[in-house]
């Protein structure tokens, strides 16, 4: 599975990225979003329904956990999770996050909390702070991105 | 006087309550001790659905036993039916329509941030519609003008965090611990407020909207520069959160319509700086600062009762096959907001 890697140097670039990643979500995706906090997890995550065509807002999931998005307002069903407050692996049963990915896909945030869940069937990207503040974004890319990622 | 049943399980608390129309809290019971002492909400979840079932019954008996009352005594149901966790509100809607089918009494369906926007009249009966609400919260951030029972206008949410979740999350890049929110706010108070050049997110923009993510950030950058002590990078950043309460809900109040009062619910308003300032600006606008107790400000089911009263009063009452709503606006008539390169 090949690393690659893109720039964000703002976060309009960084939504401009989720955006581009939205356009081409399929049925069945999972993408992991790693990063820190403040790394612009939920800036791309909002891009990603933006190109879904999501045009409401996007509240940051940390509280929720899991915000769920649905047709007609997105041309897929998306569920935005946030496993920050995750503490017990258990908790994520009852998050039902299998359900989404029938004729949906899943964004998640703080996938750490995943262990080995969806190790090998997610997107996983990485969000590293570049020197000079910009982001830079690297994939681990499973065998159902390939050609997909980096977002041609 | 209605007796109503509150039930509340659309995130981390489990909660029923009796709420009398006179506005007599007959008894309110609220599940795990602790929940008292995080009052920004979101740092420890109970998330488990289970966990809302194995509380919610005993907590509903426990209720009525301390009212000296029966389910027969009680005029409605009411439940939260969302917004938040789908596992959380499918149990409190399910068990609040189940209890109210066996005992032939009607179902309020009551939508969570209603509870919040009417807990103010359950505690202060001069207050009358309409009324600005600021709802600052570990997970919400809006200013709404409540118009009416059924009636609100939202005039502005966060485009991105909400405050509580920042001062959750400065707590942890400071290492504070929870609870991250009142421990800011001590620490702060060693601090020197205007020691650390921090962003006041969209603050003079038109619309009156909030935006925390970009603070979030740098606060995180202070703290790796390595040049302030965390006392002032605490206060600076409290005061960043407390100049954009106080410019956004200025804003709020001059675009509202004649409001009565200006009211601020929600863990964040437990922070006495923010808490001043607030109090401040009424008085300069002339209008009474109502803030109801901290209690009812966080998640309750005495909240929920209320709205149930205000509801069936108003002959608002639900079928039981309405649906639970994880993403249900107050306002559904709000205009998107757009979240895109907001500069911070």
């Amino acid at each position: 599975m090949p690393d690659t890697q893109l720039a964000a140097a703002t976060p309009d670039a960084m939504e401009a990225l989720g955006r581009r990643l939205g356009a081409r979500l399929q049925s069945g995706d999972i993408v992991t979003l790693q990063g820190g906090l403040g790394a612009g997890k939920t800036t791309f995550a909002r891009g990603v329904l933006r190109g879904l065509g999501f045009a409401a807002d996007v509240p940051s999931p940390t509280f929720a956990i899991l915000q769920g998005y649905e047709p007609p307002e997105t041309r897929l069903s998306l569920g935005h999770v946030d496993l920050y407050r995750i503490e017990q692996p258990d908790e994520l049963d009852e998050l039902g996050l299998d359900d989404w990915l029938e004729g949906g896909a899943l964004v998640i945030e703080w996938p750490e909390r995943l262990g080995t869940l969806y190790a090998d069937l997610a997107l996983a990207i990485h969000i590293d702070t570049a020197d000079d503040g910009g982001r830079l974004l690297t994939a681990r890319v499973p065998k159902s991105w390939e050609g997909r990622w980096p977002l041609p | 006087m209605p007796i109503i049943l509150g039930l509340e399980s659309s995130c981390d608390e489990t909660a029923a309550a009796l709420v009398s129309g006179d506005r007599t809290i007959l008894a309110h019971r609220l599940a795990g001790q602790e929940a008292a002492h995080r009052p920004y909400g979101g740092v420890v979840p109970e998330i488990a659905a289970r966990a809302h079932v194995e509380a919610l019954i005993p907590l509903v008996q426990a209720a009525l036993d301390d009212a000296g009352m029966t389910l027969a005594d009680v005029d409605a149901v009411a439940a939260t039916a969302g917004p938040g966790l789908i596992g959380g509100v499918m149990v409190g809607l399910v068990t609040g329509k189940a209890l109210a089918h066996a005992a032939g009494k009607p179902l309020v369906a009551v939508n969570h941030l209603e509870g919040h926007a009417l807990s103010p009249r359950l505690a202060d009966p001069a207050l009358r519609f309409p009324y600005l609400l600021l709802l600052v919260s570990g997970g919400h951030c809006q200013l709404l003008e409540v118009r009416g029972v059924g009636d609100y206008r939202r005039l502005a949410t966060t485009i991105d965090d909400a405050a509580g979740e920042a001062f959750d999350k400065t707590a942890k890049l400071l290492g504070l611990g929870i609870p991250g929110g009142p421990r800011v706010e001590v620490l702060a108070r060693d601090g020197d407020p205007r020691a650390v050049p921090l962003p006041r997110p969209l603050i003079g923009t038109a619309e009156p909207h909030f935006s925390f993510a970009g603070l979030k950030s740098a606060v995180m950058r202070a703290i790796d520069g390595g040049q302030w002590n965390d006392a002032d990078i605490a206060a600076s950043f409290q005061q960043a959160v407390v100049d954009c309460l106080v410019d956004r809900t200025a804003r709020a109040l001059a675009v509202a319509d004649r409001p009565t009062a200006l009211v601020v619910a929600g863990g964040v308003a437990a922070n006495g700086a923010v808490r001043a300032a607030l109090e401040d600006l009424a008085r300069r606008h002339d209008l009474p600062f109502v803030a109801p107790p901290l209690w009812l400000c966080t998640d309750n089911a005495a909240m929920i009762g209320w709205a149930g009263c205000e509801r069936f009063a108003a002959g608002l009452t639900d079928d039981l096959a309405f649906p639970a709503r994880p993403r249900w606006p107050l306002d559904p008539a709000a205009e998107a907001v757009r979240g895109a390169g907001v500069k911070a």
